[in-house]
């Protein structure tokens, strides 16, 4: 489904990405946990070209992100209607939901069908509902998003990306922003996602859940992944030494948060 | 009739002339408030474009719109054009230089207000597949345009006054019709105080219609 080799990003002199490679099978969930600044982010964002690569390669589906080789060997950036045709396939949730906030829980859903691919009114106003129903806000359709609490904009927010019915969900600590109480909601949105068997990369701190829903996770630092493995295996004998240190700091944070330890 | 140093009969005899010359103001208001607009809306999209040219060249006018005076151009445009043969009429010739006037303030208005946007806004828009001008349209100028009301309707406010300064190149608006009035009759009371409040009763409609506006997008809006 989605295909990293060998992917390099600096930001100025600073160099986030140092050689990431990664592959993610249709259905497959992949949890990328990891110190914040390690690069998890960007990583994500170099995977639907929010931001570019400086070298290496990413393949969605089948096709290169960013840059295509021609016939002739040379390498093109993909510009324009390619790149939003191939972003519209990838959905993405964000910490913070950048939600439209002059656009009702409606109007945000309603909004890719419509703009980006042509939809009529009426048929994404249908879809718009069932996703909203979905994520358990049909009642909230007609609110702004400054009406919803942080646990619902999150939800409206996984509800508008589904609206473009994506191959690959990446989701970027999309409960961080959260207060504690209002974790569980997102993240069972999200547990659904995954028994439906969408293919999704999630950056989460939420341990507990990485656990439950990844079929394999991915500890990064400093640019590069140290570890991969099954989530039995990163969390109970995890081999490298920088991920037993992350681990027991997060998870001696972790005591605090509600969400139950599932394993 | 006199209302105390106004003689009011007086003041009917001119209010004709005057008249003419509001109509006038507003014409000239209206067009370079329309071309303003375009023209700073253009150059504000040039200044955060990621074409480094285009930012040049935006930086460039707004540097020397704003910092040359308005005056200055209006006889460089009437007569440095006519000097170099191209003739224009008068009201042309106010027009572009109101506009491209108020232009360089609207784009740096426009500008500063889509800045103020958090930019998570255009990377959920282009991560959905719109493109650069979908999000444009869809989701940053319609939540800038909220915030562009007020200083928009100052600048428009100063618009309409500083196009008194069109008077230098002969353009018979309101201020030009007082001063030729004054020039004829000597009576410079009666004269500036009703286009004084001619002028007052145009910035007020202004401002009210702008305080109507945003009330409403206040109660309509989310946040
Ligand atoms: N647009 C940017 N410009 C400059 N530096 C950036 C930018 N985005 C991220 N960085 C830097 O890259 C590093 C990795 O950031 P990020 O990918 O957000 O890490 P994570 O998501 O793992 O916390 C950080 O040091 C951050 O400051
Ligand atoms: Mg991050």
């Amino acid at each position: 489904m989605v295909k990293a080799e060998n992917v390099r990003k600096s930001f100025g002199k600073l160099q986030v990405l140092k050689g990431v490679s990664l592959e993610v099978k249709q259905g497959e969930v992949v949890v990328i946990i990891g110190p914040s600044g390690s690069g998890k982010s960007t990583f994500l964002r170099c995977i639907n070209h929010l931001e570019s690569i400086d070298s290496g390669n990413v393949i969605f589906d089948g096709q290169p992100v960013g840059f295509k080789q021609l016939a002739n060997g040379k390498v093109m950036p993909v510009k324009g209607k390619e790149l939003c045709q191939l972003r519209s396939r990838i959905g993405m949730v964000f910490q913070r939901f950048n939600l439209f906030p002059h656009m009702t829980a409606l109007g945000n859903v309603m909004e890719g069908p419509v703009t980006v691919l042509g939809k009529s009114k009426e048929e994404a106003r249908h879809l718009a509902e069932e996703l909203l129903a979905k994520v358990g806000l049909a009642d909230k359709a007609e609110s702004f998003p400054s009406q919803l609490s942080g646990g619902q904009q999150q939800r409206v927010a996984i509800a508008r990306a589904l609206a473009m019915k994506p191959k690959l969900m990446l989701f970027d600590e999309p409960t961080s922003a959260l207060d504690p109480e209002l974790v569980g909601e997102v993240l069972s949105v999200i547990k659904n996602l995954a028994s439906e068997g969408m293919t999704m990369i999630i950056v989460t701190h939420e341990m507990g859940f990485a656990r439950e829903v990844a079929d394999r996770v991915v500890f990064m630092d400093e640019g590069k992944i140290i570890e991969t493995g099954t989530p039995e295996q990163i969390f109970t004998t995890p081999r490298h030494p920088r991920t037993r240190e992350f681990l027991s700091s997060v998870l001696r944070g972790y005591e605090k948060v509600p969400y139950p330890q599932v394993g | 009739m006199q209302l105390g140093p106004l003689d009011i009969n007086f003041i009917l005899q001119i209010l004709p002339n005057l008249l003419l010359g509001a109509v006038m103001t507003i014409k000239l208001t209206f067009f370079a408030i329309v071309f303003g607009t375009l023209i700073g809306l253009f150059v504000a999209l040039a200044k955060i474009s990621g074409i480094k040219i285009l930012r040049w060249l935006g930086g460039l006018y707004t540097w020397v719109i704003r910092g040359v005076p308005l005056l200055l151009q209006l006889m460089f445009l009437y007569y440095g054009l006519a000097f170099a043969g191209i003739v224009l009429e008068e009201f042309t010739v106010a027009v572009i230089g109101l506009s491209v006037c108020g232009g360089a303030y609207i784009a740096e208005i426009i500008r500063a207000g889509i800045l103020s946007i958090d930019k998570g806004q255009m990377e959920a828009a282009l991560s959905m597949g719109m493109t650069y001008s979908q999000a444009m349209r869809r989701v940053i100028l319609p939540q800038a345009y909220r915030r562009l009301l007020p200083p928009m309707g100052n600048e428009f406010i100063t618009l309409m006054k500083d196009s008194a300064l069109v008077s230098v190149i002969c353009m018979t608006e309101l201020m030009r019709a007082a001063m030729l009035l004054q020039n004829a009759t000597f009576r410079p009371v009666e004269i500036f105080v009703t286009a004084g409040l001619m002028y007052l009763m145009m910035t007020t409609v202004f401002t009210t219609i702008f305080d109507r506006l945003e009330r409403r997008l206040a109660i309509s809006d989310g946040d």
